[in-house]
């Protein structure tokens, strides 16, 4: 990787350049949390910040979105067919995601773009949207991004890895993408000096070696689907959740979405909403049936797909990028590195 | 922009024929309103389709019609819910939508050249009658070996095509073993014992056999050991799942099965294939 060295300033300028083509969007503090915000300058972004508290993924997946609308007007002749809600797809530039969030959106891709179908929405702004990221030089003690495949500087759901030096930042271009925002404004920034190169080695080895090792890939893995599923250990991860959900709403990689109908007199319209399995309803038949009627069922099925069952099929490590979002704010601390561990310490015994 | 997965064909409804007693079962016949997208529509028996209507919501069901039937779709719907009721006080002429096909299909390159053996209940007879009507097409009849169903309901008022059932029976093609739990019609000529019982007596064999079994839990709980007496190994035994869902195209996460999509990687799976998933369903 290339890096150029370039100060704050100089960054806010360049990205100032790109305020007429682009929509950009950075963290913002908002009085009690930071969150990505559609921004009037890039001067607004701060750059102290650790993390937004919901994830980015609301700007690829809003919390509701309106798929569809239609008349109930029976004199409409148009009446009851479906037509496409407006939408922008204007390009936009994320400014300051952190690789973890970034890379989530890779592992979400699996979800909604497959050979077979397409969710135009997702895809759309995925294509119109560049991500120029912020690695972590000082990783939360509640991260651990490194052991679940991803880490504090990883580059592989970004266009452009800005990462904080002395004086300032250096900043590289990973993708075609993102070196394509270079061609068109030149930087006019030197390259780091040999010594700058190895002090931000270094400092990127200090990131990623402070963060424990906790989960074995192999081991889970290589066990069956149902010895993990019928482990006893559920019991104890399942007794303080309260399903309230959080978890999931600020889960860069939780994708589980609901849809409804809504009608104001004659005007309806089809929307998406943010679902959760950790409500009953989720999975409740109209006969009444339901297959997760219990919370053990519904705590264990959330472990089990981010950790066994998305691995199981794709092959390609775990659906979780040690954001530690879920950590910082289950109300009734229930830590996802614990069951990781309950869960590698069953499968190792069983080696 | 890519094509839209989750926008319906409008379809209108053509005819409704209710078809228990009770008043609770009624089928949609649905023709395209443009023709495009009925040659879009390419099905195979097995699969479902998301009915949608506007302003209540979508639900899937089942296809009951066989892609040889042309010219419509047929929808047979138990009214259970929000959207089901509002579908049922609907008329001739309204304007609905359909999204699909959707789900995988009965494994009709493994089921040419066996003989197949139908087991059904209740109102879980919908793609059963649409695998049926497709074998017996006379296109198709050659490619399978006997057909042997064994369909039952709780009473002879509650049994779904009921004319048709009466007009198969009598064909020499196919042997029907229709049956009700208990009925107090002097005039039933048919069977009178639940589904597993009947099965057990009419014992079909399983040799060059596959078996498709459909209908409420309980029903499925006793017919299991029945097929595994006579002989049916777990991976040719074929039954079709139930979920809540919503997307229907294997995205909105609600009928996740371990790895298994319901709407996708499935309805159809063997019970081979489900003894090695949590049985969440």
């Amino acid at each position: 990787m290339s890096w150029l060295r370039l100060t704050q300033e100089g960054l806010t300028e360049w990205l100032r350049k790109f305020g007429k083509t682009h929509r950009l969007y950075g963290p913002v503090w908002t009085g009690s949390y930071h969150e990505f915000k559609l921004l009037q300058d890039p001067g607004e972004i701060d750059w102290n910040y650790r993390n937004t508290r919901l994830s980015p993924k609301s700007l690829f997946l809003p919390p509701a979105e309106k798929m569809f609308v239609y008349s109930l007007d029976p004199n409409d002749p148009e009446r009851a067919i479906l037509k496409e809600a407006p939408k922008d797809f204007t390009p936009r530039i994320i400014v300051g995601i952190r690789p973890c969030d970034a890379y989530a959106l890779q592992l979400v891709d699996r979800n909604f773009i497959t050979s077979q179908y397409q969710d135009p929405w997702w895809v759309n702004r995925r294509e119109n949207t560049i991500l120029v990221g912020y690695g972590c030089t000082d990783p939360c003690s509640t991260c651990f991004c490194s052991s679940v495949g991803s880490g504090p500087f990883d580059t592989r759901g970004l266009d452009v890895l800005v990462v904080n030096v002395d004086g300032g930042f250096a900043i590289s271009f990973v993708s075609e993408r993102g070196k394509e925002l270079l061609r068109r404004e030149p930087l006019g920034a030197r390259a780091l000096s040999e010594s700058e190169e190895r002090a931000l080695q270094d400092k990127m080895a200090q990131a990623k070696a402070a963060m424990p090792k906790l989960w074995d890939e192999k081991a889970v893995a290589s066990r069956p689907l149902l010895d993990i599923f019928n482990a006893p250990f559920w019991e104890e991860v399942q007794f303080s959740c309260i399903n309230c959900g959080t978890c999931t709403f600020l889960c860069p990689t939780c994708w589980c979405f609901d849809i409804q109908d809504e009608v104001w007199k004659e005007r309806g319209c089809r929307v998406r909403l943010w679902d959760s399995c950790m409500f009953p309803l989720f999975t409740l038949h109209a006969s009444g049936h339901n297959p997760r009627s219990q919370k053990l069922q519904r705590v264990r099925q959330r472990f089990m797909h981010k950790l066994k069952y998305y691995v199981d099929k794709y092959g390609d490590g775990v659906a979780c990028v040690g954001c530690g979002r879920c950590v910082q704010f289950c109300p009734v601390n229930i830590d996802i590195r614990e069951v990781m561990r309950l869960m590698v310490s069953h499968c190792q015994c069983a080696l | 922009m890519v094509k839209n997965p989750y926008k319906p064909y409008p379809v209108k409804i053509d005819e409704i024929i209710v078809e228990t007693d009770d008043r609770n079962i009624r089928t949609f016949h649905l023709k395209f309103l443009n023709p495009e997208d009925e040659a879009a529509f390419r099905y195979f028996p097995g699969q479902f389709a998301e009915i949608s209507v506007p302003g209540q919501g979508e639900i899937p069901i089942g296809i009951a019609s066989s892609p040889t039937e042309k010219g419509y779709l047929k929808f047979t719907v138990n009214k259970a819910g929000k959207v089901t009721t509002y579908l049922h006080n609907m008329k001739p002429g309204d304007i609905i939508g359909v999204r699909g096909p959707l789900g995988n299909w009965y494994p009709w390159d493994k089921l040419e050249g066996s003989n197949v053996v139908i087991i059904g209940g209740g109102f879980a007879f919908t793609t059963l009658r649409s695998s049926i009507v497709y074998m017996l097409d006379p296109e198709n009849r050659h490619k399978f070996g006997n057909i042997t169903v064994v369909y039952g309901a709780r009473n002879p008022g509650l049994l779904l095509y009921k004319e048709e059932l009466f007009a198969w029976e009598r064909r020499d093609d196919i042997v029907m073993h229709i049956t009700v739990d208990a009925t107090n019609d002097p005039n039933w000529k048919y069977n009178v014992g639940f589904v597993p019982a009947i099965t057990k007596e009419k014992a079909p064999s399983s040799e060059n056999a596959y078996a498709i079994v459909c209908g409420p839990p309980i029903m499925i709980k006793f017919t299991l050991p029945v097929l595994r007496e006579l002989g049916f190994a777990p991976d040719r035994i074929i039954t079709s799942l139930e979920m809540r869902m919503k997307c229907g195209i294997g995205m909105c996460g609600r009928c996740n099965i371990g790895t298994e999509y319901v709407c996708k990687d499935g309805p159809v799976f063997t019970f081979e294939q489900l003894s090695r998933l949590p049985n969440e369903y």
